[in-house]
């Protein structure tokens, strides 16, 4: 029968044909390598300042709700672009995913956090800022060209920051938690009532901080110590939250819950939610705009960069969804409220250390979380 | 009973070639472009590294495999088989009955039961989700009603509660499928030779819807195992499947080569269920 | 029929383990506060959040359209593989291979069909592949559940009656649509809803394979995780429940009186 023939080449043939369409893959235009086979991409200094914008449209993905509903239709309407389209991701891994795909993901913007420009960068997939394009970079706080990951915001620019630190019910703990300790080692009275982070290196942050290390080591013996705190402290815990960590402390469930700033509800109406960065210090996180190497609207993804820079456009940020953001502008026309996690100064914010991918030592980190998560 | 093919003077081979053609070759060509392409592709990158900040270098290396016998993961893959077969014996123990006697309901009433029993997943799964902390947390529905105070969520127990919940449908439907199928008559005949009602399931029903069965596990096993939503969300992320490593790798890490060559690794072991499955199909 | 009166037990008991975190779901929908968590207080203004959410609408729209047509491929597709499998096939690594869509972890199908289509649209030169990229995608692993499910009616039956009619006369066509596609119709009514069902909530592959222009329904509610879910999605919910539960008994109803009207 014709059929038993076909089917024992088949998986042989199929294997040939995958790979070879796979070394086809990386002749053409690699994963993470530079160049995609389409036309050529403009060198550095040969971006058009004159050009003509109607010509161009943009694609963006950013997370859902972190930028105005409006902004579309505002956009194309203060830049003359044919088209912005927004799509979303929920979170930064998943929009790596697609940028470093290979070939032409059909983005020209994409939000992700600092370290995560630093690797897009590092693999050549963006395009380095023209600051002649984007005369609002004034607009930003002097701090904010100075972030770790990306000095001079030479292929990034800032788009909001903020730092990491304890956020709790000041009405049911005992205590105010100070160190980064009363999450690691909870007294009784927070027995199962706390939470840390799921991501790797927001997981490692309280422990390599207690222990006095920075976030950026990949030193084995101080990675080591560091799973060890988190071990310990496993069985005293409620669980690795990453997102529903608010709820939690709104409900009860939890007392203390690691959290990034613009996550915790301080302004909640029932005031009874507080925010506080352990003495042992923490890290300085900034969410960024970077420009795809890729685009072929590259004029327009800056003029649209420096549109958000406005200080009206800049401003929705801090005053909808209550994230600082590093424009002295904006910033200033925001009235802060009392209390308010918006209030903390860029200054006090340098005190943070800027999360940087570790490029080989990033898979160190990878590995502290699983076997901190496997742990029975 | 055993399907026997006779040589039919009357028809032609080419006309069984043909037939055979015409049924197997639109499902095979999509599987062959859509499916074991895009996965000749992602495998091939077993071979190759990780590049400094993601992305693959293309240079030859075995050292993804030697990775693999580690002791973490195969903790890992232990307690991923446990959960999953601990949800698939349950999902089979509830699902049996209940696609029984959705398969001996009126014909009126079959189409309803099966919608009702699919319905719940045309919702959204965070929302599923969180009305099962809803349920099942400390302060929730639950421990309200009942005046107690268990701790029902991230345990182990609720990650299994929570697969059961997602997969239970993809071991009814099939079953449901098996069961409708069987001719009355044989449970009959069985009876009417003085077999109690347990002997007949054992000796007759069983036997007869067992490549539903085996599918049924199969569905729910298979999603189990691989699943990471459910860990991280029901379980507080306190436990680690097989799914989450895998996308940890891929995602978190960036390490494609070891991820593709994770998958490899439970690929390799679904085939071999997959066999069994077949065989079992075909014994029938 | 008997039908011992215990397995009633089970039966139940799995429609209430079912349905309880759906009436949970419900009773949120009406949650004054924004948590789609913790109960605040009554009120119907979600509905009207709703209404007014463009992103969702359209999500809505996009969703349906992958689901109705992958259904329908898969649908197609996976019963003639089925009886193609069980009718003229002996082979167990086809068997297997009908099968892997629905088994393989779905971020590696995601992965390796990102990076395909990818290829496909660099290659011939295409800007989007759009919403057929992600109905392809669904189809491909809907396939392999109608496929399995049909197997289930298939093997081992009685292929008397479809000799029969051959020894008759009839063309392979012929004794497919008359005699065999009626005995397998439970098998393929459970797979297609399956299929369905399967689509409906999907999330990964459909995130990755999804171009830049549009979204579906899944993928605008899980990139609202960051700022949290609000009721408005259990809101979506319930009217999809109400919904869907009106069709399937109006559909009842209405093919009771076509029965009825038949036999008169």
């Amino acid at each position: 029968m014709f059929r038993t023939r076909f089917t024992r080449r088949l998986p042989a043939a199929v294997a040939v044909a995958g790979l070879a369409l796979a070394v086809a893959a990386c002749g053409g235009g690699s994963t993470g390598a530079s160049g995609s086979s389409a036309e050529p991409t403009a060198k550095a200094a040969e971006l058009n300042a004159n050009a003509d914008l109607s010509k161009q449209s943009l694609a963006v993905t950013v997370w859902d709700g972190y930028t105005p509903k409006e902004l579309p239709e505002k956009a194309k309407a203060a830049l003359k672009i044919s088209d912005l389209k927004i799509t979303i991701h929920d979170t930064n891994e998943t929009a790596m995913t697609k940028l470093t795909a290979g070939g032409d993901s059909g983005l020209d913007v994409a939000f992700v956090s600092g370290q995560y420009a630093q690797a897009l960068n590092e693999q050549g997939l963006l395009e380095p800022i023209h600051p002649e394009l984007i005369p609002n970079l004034s607009n930003l706080y002097p701090e904010a060209t100075q972030l770790s990951y990306d000095k001079g915001n030479k292929y990034s620019v800032p788009y909001t920051w903020g730092t990491t630190g304890i956020c709790y019910r000041s009405d049911l703990v005992k205590a105010e938690p100070k160190s980064w300790n009363d999450l690691l080692k909870p007294p009784a009275w927070a027995e199962k009532k706390v939470t840390m982070m799921t991501t790797e290196r927001w997981l490692a942050l309280p422990a390599l901080k207690a222990l006095g290390y920075s976030v950026n080591t990949d030193k084995d013996e101080e990675i080591a110590k560091a799973k060890e705190l988190l071990v310990a402290q496993k069985p005293h815990l409620l669980g690795y939250d990453d997102t529903t960590f608010g709820d939690k402390l709104k409900s009860g469930e939890a007392l203390m819950v690691e959290a990034w700033d613009g996550w915790c509800p301080t302004t909640d109406p029932k005031q009874n939610i507080k925010f506080v960065v352990p003495s042992e210090g923490s890290d300085l996180w900034v969410d960024t705009m970077v420009i795809l190497k890729s685009s072929k609207n590259k004029e327009a993804a800056h003029a649209l960069i420096n549109y958000i820079l406005s200080p009206d456009i800049h401003s929705w940020a801090a005053a909808n969804i209550n994230y600082k953001v590093p424009n002295k502008a904006a910033m200033d026309q925001v009235k802060v409220p009392e209390g308010s996690l918006l209030g903390i100064k860029p200054a006090e914010l340098l005190n943070g250390e800027s999360i940087r991918d570790l490029g080989e030592g990033s898979t160190k980190f990878g590995r502290l979380s699983t076997e901190v998560r496997a742990t029975q | 009973m055993k399907s026997q093919t006779k040589a039919r003077p009357a028809s032609p081979a080419k006309g069984r070639r043909l037939a055979a053609f015409a049924f197997l070759s639109p499902g095979l060509t999509y599987l062959i472009v859509l499916l074991l392409i895009p996965l000749g592709l992602v495998l091939s990158y077993t071979v190759f590294r990780r590049g400094r900040f993601g992305g693959i270098i293309y240079e030859f290396t075995l050292e993804n495999f030697t990775r693999l016998i580690d002791p973490l993961y195969l903790g890992i893959v232990g307690s991923s088989v446990r959960i999953a077969a601990l949800t698939t014996l349950l999902a089979l123990l509830i699902g049996y009955p209940t696609a029984y006697v959705i398969a001996h309901l009126p014909p009126k009433w079959k189409t309803i039961a099966l919608v009702a029993i699919v319905l719940p997943f045309w919702t959204n799964f965070i929302i599923r989700v969180y009305a099962w902390i809803m349920l099942l947390s400390g302060p929730g529905v639950i421990n309200s009603v009942l005046g107690t105070k268990f701790e029902l969520l991230y345990k182990e127990g609720t990650v299994v509660t929570g697969l059961l919940y997602s997969y239970l449908p993809l071991m009814v439907l099939p079953l449901y499928a098996a069961i409708e199928k069987l001719d009355p008559q044989l449970r009959e005949a069985s009876a009417n030779l003085g077999a109690s009602g347990f002997t007949t399931f054992r000796k007759v029903t069983l036997p007869l819807t067992l490549p539903g069965v085996v599918t049924g596990c199969l569905f729910v096993f298979v999603p189990s195992f691989g699943n990471f939503v459910i860990p991280e969300m029901l379980g507080g992320g306190k436990s680690i499947m097989v799914g989450n490593l895998i996308r940890n790798e891929f995602l978190s890490t960036r390490d494609w080569p070891f991820g593709a060559t994770l998958s490899l690794a439970l690929i390799a072991v679904l085939i071999l269920l997959l066999m069994v499955q077949s065989w079992a199909a075909r014994r029938a | 029929m008997r039908r011992p009166r215990f397995l009633y037990i089970p039966f139940w008991a799995s429609l209430v383990f079912l349905y309880l975190p759906i009436i949970m779901l419900v009773v949120m929908s009406f949650n004054s506060g924004r948590s789609a968590y913790t109960y605040e207080g009554f009120s119907l203004k979600w509905y009207g959040e709703l209404a007014k959410d463009e992103g969702i609408r359209n999500g809505l729209i996009n969703t349906l359209i992958v689901a109705t047509c992958s259904t329908v491929i898969a649908t197609v597709l996976g019963t003639l593989l089925a009886v193609g499998l069980a009718r003229y096939s002996r082979s167990r690594v086809l068997d297997a291979l009908a099968l892997m869509p629905g088994v393989l972890p779905d971020l590696v199908l995601a992965i390796g069909l990102l990076i395909f289509y990818v290829l496909v649209r660099t290659t011939f030169g295409i800007e989007t592949l759009g919403l057929g990229a992600v109905t392809a995608a669904h189809a491909l692993f809907s396939m392999a559940f109608v496929t399995a499910v049909v197997r289930t009616r298939l093997t081992g039956s009685d292929t008397s009656l479809e000799e029969a009619s051959r020894d008759l006369g009839a063309g392979a066509v012929t004794t497919f649509m008359k005699v065999t596609l009626p005995q397998l119709m439970p098998g393929v009514v459970a797979g297609a809803l399956l299929a369905f069902t399967l689509s409906l909530d999907e999330f990964v592959i459909a995130f990755f394979t999804i171009g830049n222009t549009e979204q579906t329904l899944p993928i605008v509610i899980y990139s609202m995780i960051r700022f949290g879910v609000t009721p408005k999605i259990n809101a979506l919910a319930a009217i999809l429940l109400l919904v869907s539960f009106t069709a399937v008994i109006a559909g009842q109803r209405m093919t009771k009186i076509g029965e009825s009207r038949a036999q008169n």
